[in-house]
């Protein structure tokens, strides 16, 4: 054994607990950053000497044939260095990111949708390359384009396979249901608008080699895509995103084509290259949330039960697959938002129109579910001339029995009584609602509305093997902590909740674990930082690298020191050594000198899920996140305008890892939900342009759409009935649809104009527009 | 007299002096900032004026004299314009020990914060709002973040922000008030009234120092641009890459931006800026105050001028309704030869204005009201607040012993043009100041307007929308609640 044992105990402040460990609110890590315009973002960096820069050449129509292309005048533009094609490109010409080989870099021989790239300039400015763009003159042979869902009844093509889901015998218990009725519902999509836009820069590195830095929330995909389209191993590509400026799901596939473009071109042109499209190319030619029309059919009694219930969910998914596929299956996954179908038949159909393809947006379908699913409750209430509240706890899931969801997956940590009632009692919504119906009698122009709406969403990637990933810790000599992993920082707090994981492990102060970019050099084979998921599978991966260097320097201390393990505690800045105690730093470097290695790579994934899509049965979601919101409304009847007096959160995020951090995050989806469902429109003329493609005709909120009282509170009693990390629960997504709220209050308010008695089938977004046209609508109904 | 001329800008810079000996005219400011001087904290997020996330300051010596600074969008905002100015950007404001500044450290400590590429914009909005009103009550702060578009955080933490910042203790000076004295002098000094004109051909860009400068100048360059707040051409070079010039400025001009009480009115200067605007014609006529509130945020307000919004002729710009209503003329100058014309006779039709090769708007004089007139203006967006008008009305009704004597209505976003509703006007006067009135004067709106349908609104809701405007301008006359008002107490 180990002859000499010098426990040194030096003198050093025996801190309490550390600086920013697990489960306390602790500012971004970036803030400070923030603040003062230092943090970088890619546009920020600075450009190695000679960087040129792309501009994507945009279709014109929407549907067509390309029948010539002639970009002389492109060419000979001032400070134009080249062009690129289809032809131009060395692998292949495809960026579909499910393999469908339906999504080509640069079209070809037709095109799809109006905004679909066709070219690119590479110019020595930013400026040169947007004005060259100008100068080029493609002719089409024009075909009427599909835009609509609508137009698409006569001759529906999908692109990717549909999912049904069914459980019981819906049809026989449709059939047999005391009352039944059937609607449909309009659901429009939404563009992300993050703050900052697309943008990729590539350097060429030797051999077949080069570095991209990417706006993306997929770092994997974009080395895939860009080794795909080069003709390259993904080993040669090195993909690199410190921070974005915000990404919503719309930089989860929407960035490689970008990143592709400017690999070509820097690969071509022996020079870095960065592609950063303007804010309406940006609008024009990504991706967006899909929009949906949904059929509904549902038998129920007389207290508002469901019997048996047959859904429709048509989406508008644009001119290829991209990730319509396991959006749309979202969709059917969350069409029971909290309640439980006796009998249930729901089916998918993502079709093909002649629009942008649409893509994963915050949700990923889930939220077009759960609205869909709220309009039958409400519908089911106008009916039975009940309290919508009263109908939604008639049907809630049970915990014991009646909790099987129509993926046949078992409801087992439901906590939506408690949420419900708790933002029941503290929002005051009986006495609230009781009031609203009072002023309405008196009120003559404006009229109110109030509305209590759950949500109940599945985590976990519905594509099993998603739910994986992998983190690199390394640990100095000095002490201080190296940490890496395969997430991307999009202003979630997720590197800043992992690093809080990571020194909660070694019992360090957070300042001593340094925070470091994405990249796929480091960490490989990860999943887009997505379905919410960041922090779970991040965050375990994290505190297994931490773990297995925290375990072997117990090992160390334990053979060096003679002492048992257990004996050995990590605590506030140091370590306890069998009673002797030492600074984590100390302890490092004894162990360095012993040759402990002090790095490792940790692994995680999610235990338990499995899904069998042919089937439609299995158990896709790990756990189940749950959060319920309370909105009051005023709408002014003679312009339908209105604004959102008060909304009242609840929301169960498990044990907050940060409740700063988590509260932003209801708070922030919450907004963006109530965006997507009130004023966020995107309209698109017969000639399939999208006429909403910039911040100066597609509304998001302002500060002054906020409600005017927001009281937002996490459920501080949760805890996730399942390991996850820290029993802490995923809260990107969740929160989004508790603004289903505000549709619902809008429509209650609009109810009000014929006593409540017609639902007022209220569609989305519930612009000023609509909410007028539907209360002329129920003026029509009320007088016939 | 003859004019002594200058062939170069100069401006501040934070706390350095920037000439600039060659310009193309229409180089922007936010690319300036980040490409020539690679001052990165202003971000780029729209290019239009429409996000905030470029917002810097800019700070000049105001007709009084005083030194003021005011939010831009340096996005739509072009070098030139900023001859004699000091232009402030989020590298300015963190102390040199690097202390953050109050604004900063609440957000910082409000998790204000959290992709952060909106921030430095916010943080600037916020500082431009903490100069004036460091306690800002929550109707005040909204309004100053009206420009600011944020996509993560939903507001909430920022407004909490906002409201703390006065409570944090300013640790090392701020820097505008240690430097006011000598930003004072330095530009009361560049105040030499010289004009200034630089380069040749469509890179030449002139900014007259004075009214009759500006007269001689246009006169000689009929086919130049002109330029005032830049919240339209701006757009024309960010978007469109129109090529625009010659460019002549007119924001600097001396005495263009007066504002006078005359005898029987108010008298507007053209480049009376939104904001300034605001402020007087509130005064005289209430209803505007609600209603200038609500065109662009903060940013644009402090750009945009009357005489802009006027001349670019748009049939869904904001003040021509309401100034039409009220009467009010417009008076251009051509080469020193003045013609004042009606407001509403201006507007000739889509895209055309009665407006000569040469000539420019120099001022607007509107009438006060008379007693027994009543005056409402009712804006219509999709989002309440830095929105394009779906459609917006105006009111002007001379009410005597109940009966409607006078009628002066005019709408925008209804035609091509702003325009008055003369069937609906002449279906209310000579009759009794009623519902049935309003009622049966409703059908008039289809003689005076076919309205488009756009992404906007549709030609349906614009129709039953205006006709529903004229019942709210009737209902609220008889003290009934007939629309919403997010703070009431500050908008009563
Ligand atoms: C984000 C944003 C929000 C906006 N919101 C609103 C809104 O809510 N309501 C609204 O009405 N508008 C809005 N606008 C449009 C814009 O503010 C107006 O059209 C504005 O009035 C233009 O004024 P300006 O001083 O900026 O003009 P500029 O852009 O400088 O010029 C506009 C046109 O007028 C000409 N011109 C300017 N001054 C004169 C003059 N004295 N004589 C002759 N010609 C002249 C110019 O040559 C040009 O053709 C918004 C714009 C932006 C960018
Ligand atoms: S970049 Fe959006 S306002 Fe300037
Ligand atoms: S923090 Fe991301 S846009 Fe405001």
């Amino acid at each position: 054994m180990n002859e000499m044992k010098p426990i040194r105990s030096e003198a050093f402040e025996a801190d309490a607990t550390i600086r920013g460990g697990a489960h306390v609110s602790q500012r971004h890590d970036s803030a400070h950053k923030h603040v003062t315009g230092e943090a970088v973002y890619i546009d920020d960096m600075v450009e190695p000497i000679g960087t040129l820069h792309g501009c994507l050449g945009l279709s014109t129509v929407a549907n067509g044939a390309i029948l010539s292309v002639d970009l002389h005048a492109v060419r000979a533009a001032p400070g134009v260095v080249g062009v690129l094609t289809a032809v131009d490109i060395p692998g292949e010409n495809d960026i579909s990111p499910t393999g469908r080989h339906d999504e080509p870099v640069f079209a070809e021989t037709e095109v799809l949708f109006h905004g679909q790239p066709i070219f690119a300039v590479i110019a020595e400015t930013r400026d040169a390359a947007r004005r060259a763009c100008l100068k080029a003159e493609i002719t089409y042979e024009e075909r009427p384009p599909v835009i609509d869902i609508l137009d698409t009844a006569d001759d529906p093509r999908l692109v990717t396979p549909p999912l049904t889901l069914a459980r019981g015998d819906a049809a026989q218990a449709l059939e047999s249901a005391p009352h039944r009725l059937d609607g449909t519902m309009r659901i429009g999509g939404q563009d992300h608008f993050y703050l900052e836009g697309q943008i990729a820069m590539a350097i060429p590195g030797e051999d077949g080699d080069v570095q991209v830095f990417s706006s993306t929330q997929h770092p994997s995909e974009v080395q895939h895509m860009v080794a795909h389209v080069l003709g390259v191993p993904s080993n040669a590509v090195t993909v690199e995103v410190r921070r974005i400026g915000g990404g919503f799901g719309g930089k989860e596939t929407q960035g490689n084509i970008f990143a592709a473009v400017a690999a070509v071109a820097a690969k071509r042109f022996g020079r870095a290259v960065k592609v950063r499209p303007d804010r309406d190319d940006d609008m024009v030619a990504t991706g967006k949330r899909h929009d949906f029309l949904v059929d509904y059919d549902v038998g129920f009694d007389a207290d508002g039960r469901i019997q048996g219930i047959d859904y429709t969910y048509a989406a508008r998914c644009g001119y290829s697959s991209d990730l319509s596929g396991p959006v749309t299956d979202r969709a059917l996954f969350h069409c029971d938002n909290a309640y439980y179908y006796p009998a249930v038949k729901a089916v998918s159909a993502p079709l093909f129109t002649n629009t942008v393809s649409n893509t994963a947006f915050r949700g990923f379908g889930g939220p077009q579910g759960v609205v869909a699913c709220e309009r039958v409750i409400e519908e089911i209430a106008y009916a039975l001339a009940k309290d919508p509240l009263e109908v939604r706890r008639a049907n809630f899931y049970g915990t014991d029995d009646r909790n099987v969801t129509p993926y046949h997956q078992t409801v087992e940590d439901n906590v939506i009584h408690r949420v419900v009632d708790e933002l029941e009692a503290s929002s005051d919504y009986q006495a609230r609602r009781a009031d609203i119906i009072a002023f309405n009698r008196e009120s003559r122009i404006i009229k109110r509305g109030i509305a209590l709406t759950p949500v109940k969403f599945g985590i976990s990637f519905t594509a099993t093997h998603f739910n994986q990933a992998g983190a690199l810790v390394h640990v100095y000599t000095d002490g201080s902590v190296h940490l890496n992993h395969g997430g991307t920082e999009m202003g979630q707090g997720l590197f800043t909740k992992v690093a809080q994981i990571v020194a909660e492990e070694f019992q360090i102060d957070l300042d001593r674990v340094k925070i470091t970019a994405t990249t796929t050099g480091k960490v490989p084979n990860t999943s887009a930082t997505a379905a919410s998921s960041g922090t779970d599978l991040n965050g375990m991966a994290a505190q297994v690298a931490a773990r297995t260097i925290k375990d072997r320097l117990i090992a160390f201390a334990a053979d060096f020191y003679d002492v048992p393990a257990e004996s050995i505690v990590f605590s506030a800045n140091r370590v306890d050594v069998g009673g002797h105690p030492m600074s984590f730093a100390e302890l490092v470097k004894q162990a360095y000198v012993a040759r402990v290695q002090l790095s490792a790579a940790g692994f995680y994934k999610t235990p338990k899920i499995h899904w069998d899509r042919d089937k439609g049965t299995g158990r896709p979601f790990y756990y189940y996140a749950y959060g319920a919101a309370c909105s009051e409304v005023s709408i002014d009847t003679l312009t339908g305008e209105y604004q959102v007096e008060r909304t009242d959160i609840l929301h169960d995020v498990g044990k907050s890892l940060n409740p700063a951090i988590d509260l932003g995050q209801v708070e922030g989806g919450f907004i963006q939900g109530m965006g997507w469902l009130t004023t966020e429109e995107l309209w698109w003329d017969s000639k399939g342009r999208l006429r909403t493609h910039a911040p100066s005709t597609y509304k998001i909120p302002l500060a002054s759409d906020r409600p005017l009282i927001f009281n937002t509170r996490l459920a501080e009693w949760s805890e996730n009935a399942e390991r996850a990390i820290r029993r802490s629960k995923a809260v990107g997504e969740p929160p989004f649809m508790l603004a289903v709220s505000v549709l619902e209050a809008l429509s209650m308010a609009v109810a009000s104009t014929a006593d409540y008695r017609i639902c007022p089938r209220l569609d989305a977004p519930a612009t000023p527009e609509r909410v007028l046209m539907a209360i002329e609508r129920l003026k029509a109904a009320g007088a016939a | 007299m003859t004019l002594s001329t200058r062939t170069h800008i100069r401006f501040r810079l934070n706390d350095r002096t920037v000439t600039l000996n060659t310009l193309r005219p229409t180089e922007t400011l936010l690319d300036f900032l980040r490409l020539e001087r690679r001052l990165t904290g202003t971000k780029e997020g729209c290019a239009e004026g429409d996000c905030g996330a470029c917002t810097v300051l800019v700070g000049r010596l105001n007709r009084d004299g005083v030194l003021v600074y005011e939010t831009v969008t340096s996005c739509i905002r072009f070098v030139a314009s900023l001859d004699g100015c000091h232009v402030v950007t989020i590298e300015h404001l963190k102390g040199k020990d690097g202390t953050l500044h109050p604004v900063q450290q609440a957000m910082v400590d409000h998790h204000g914060s959290q992709c952060g590429f909106c921030t430095p914009g916010i943080v600037m909005a916020l500082y431009a709002l903490w100069m004036r009103d460091a306690h800002p009550s929550r109707p005040t702060i909204e309004k100053a973040l009206q420009g600011n578009l944020c996509r993560c955080t939903g507001y909430e933490p920022i407004i909490r922000a906002a409201e703390a910042m006065a409570e944090i203790s300013q640790k090392t000076a701020d820097p505008l008030q240690a430097e006011r004295d000598e930003v004072r002098s330095q530009l009361a000094e560049w105040q030499t009234g010289e004009t200034v004109d630089m380069g040749d051909g469509a890179d030449r860009l002139i900014l007259p120092a004075s009214i009759d400068a500006l007269a001689q100048s246009f006169a000689a360059n009929p086919k130049a641009t002109i330029v005032a707040g830049s919240t339209d051409v701006g757009l024309w070079v960010t978007k469109q890459m129109r090529p625009i010039g010659p460019l002549i400025f007119v924001k600097q001009v001396e005495g263009l931006d007066a504002i006078e009480e005359t005898d029987g009115g108010i008298r507007i200067g053209a480049t009376v800026s939104y904001t300034d605007a605001s402020a007087v014609l509130s005064e005289t006529y209430p209803a505007m105050r609600a209603y200038f509130d609500r065109i662009g945020g903060d940013q644009v307000r402090n750009m945009g001028t009357i005489g802009g919004n006027i001349a670019n002729g748009s049939p869904i710009g904001d003040t021509p309704p309401p100034l039409i209503a009220l009467g009010a003329t417009v008076t251009l100058n051509n080469a020193g030869t003045h013609r004042t014309v009606p407001l509403e006779e201006f507007f000739i039709d889509y895209g055309n204005q009665d407006r000569q090769p040469g000539e420019f708007v120099e001022r607007i004089d509107i009438p006060k009201l008379r007693n027994n007139e009543i005056f409402a203006v009712y804006k219509i967006s999709k989002r309440r607040d830095e929105d394009i008008s779906a459609l917006a009305g105006a009111f002007k009704l001379m009410i005597e012993a109940g009966r409607i004597t006078d009628a002066r209505i005019a709408f925008g976003g209804m035609a091509a043009t702003p325009k008055r509703a003369r069937h609906v006007e002449a279906a209310l006067v000579g009759r009794d100041w009623s519902i049935e009135t309003i009622e049966a004067a409703l059908p008039a709106f289809e003689s005076d307007y076919q309205p488009l349908s756009d992404w906007r609104a549709s030609s349906d809701y614009r129709m039953m929308t205006a006709k529903n405007l004229l019942r709210r301008c009737f209902l609220e006359q008889q003290g009934e609640t007939a629309s919403l008002k997010r703070f009431a107490a500050v908008e009563a």
